[in-house]
């Protein structure tokens, strides 16, 4: 018989938590979002090249407009893609 | 005195010298209004994202320069449109950060990191200089 010591890492402890996000452009303190880093500009889209929403970057309203503009302007340049299938 | 940023894209097609040629055009029309040339930077040869005027690579040219009268911009920008060796352009005005940002790259103060983003804590020396600029995950 399982007793209760056992019974606690049935299951991983951990997944319950949800890790709190935060602003990485605030918290290392990045002003500037350089539009011709595409390899940078590639953690703020998904696999279709569409913009994460703020929801799930964790991104303060400011530094998301400024990760916006940048990635509308890596799109002009062809260094992103408008469209795309399997981005990543 | 302003800082602006124009990054264009070369048509691959063309031989060395033309591509060479086609930047220096941009860079002598700037000097020649006074203009201040502050870096030109070679991306170089780089594959589209989309295909644009039937070529899936290009020559990419950024060109910093500070300018005090902005009306140039205007007649750079429509050169730049008939000038058929030119697939794309791109025009900005950079504010305090970015030629901050533009300066400390060129030390190469950035893009020297490689620590991942998602770290928790942040490294010591990039909490010092306040306006490091950190551009991790390479």
């Amino acid at each position: 018989m399982a007793n209760k010591d056992d019974i606690k890492f049935l299951s991983n402890p951990k997944i319950g938590q949800n890790r709190k996000k935060y602003c990485r452009f605030r918290r290392f303190g990045i002003k500037h979002i350089d539009y011709k880093d595409a390899d940078f500009l590639l953690q703020f889209i998904n696999e279709q090249g569409k913009i994460l929403p703020r929801r799930i970057t964790g991104n303060s309203l400011k530094y998301q407009r400024k990760v916006a503009s940048a990635i509308k302007r890596a799109r002009q340049l062809a260094l992103l893609p408008y469209v795309a299938d399997l981005l990543k | 005195m302003r800082n602006f940023e124009v990054t264009f894209i070369v048509d691959p097609v063309l031989s060395n010298d033309e591509i060479k040629e086609t930047a220096q055009t941009y860079v002598k029309s700037i000097t020649e209004i006074g203009g201040n040339i502050v870096f030109i930077d070679e991306m170089g040869l780089r594959q589209l994202a989309y295909n644009i005027a039937k070529r899936s690579s290009g020559i990419y040219y950024c060109i910093e320069f500070q300018l005090e009268d902005p009306s140039f911009i205007a007649v750079m920008e429509l050169a730049l449109t008939r000038d058929e060796r030119v697939l794309r352009y791109l025009t900005i005005q950079l504010d305090k950060f970015g030629i901050k940002y533009n300066d400390d790259k060129r030390k190469g103060l950035i893009g020297k990191r490689k620590k991942p983003v998602t770290d928790a804590v942040p490294p010591a020396d990039a909490v010092a200089p306040k306006s490091e600029n950190v551009a991790p995950a390479e």
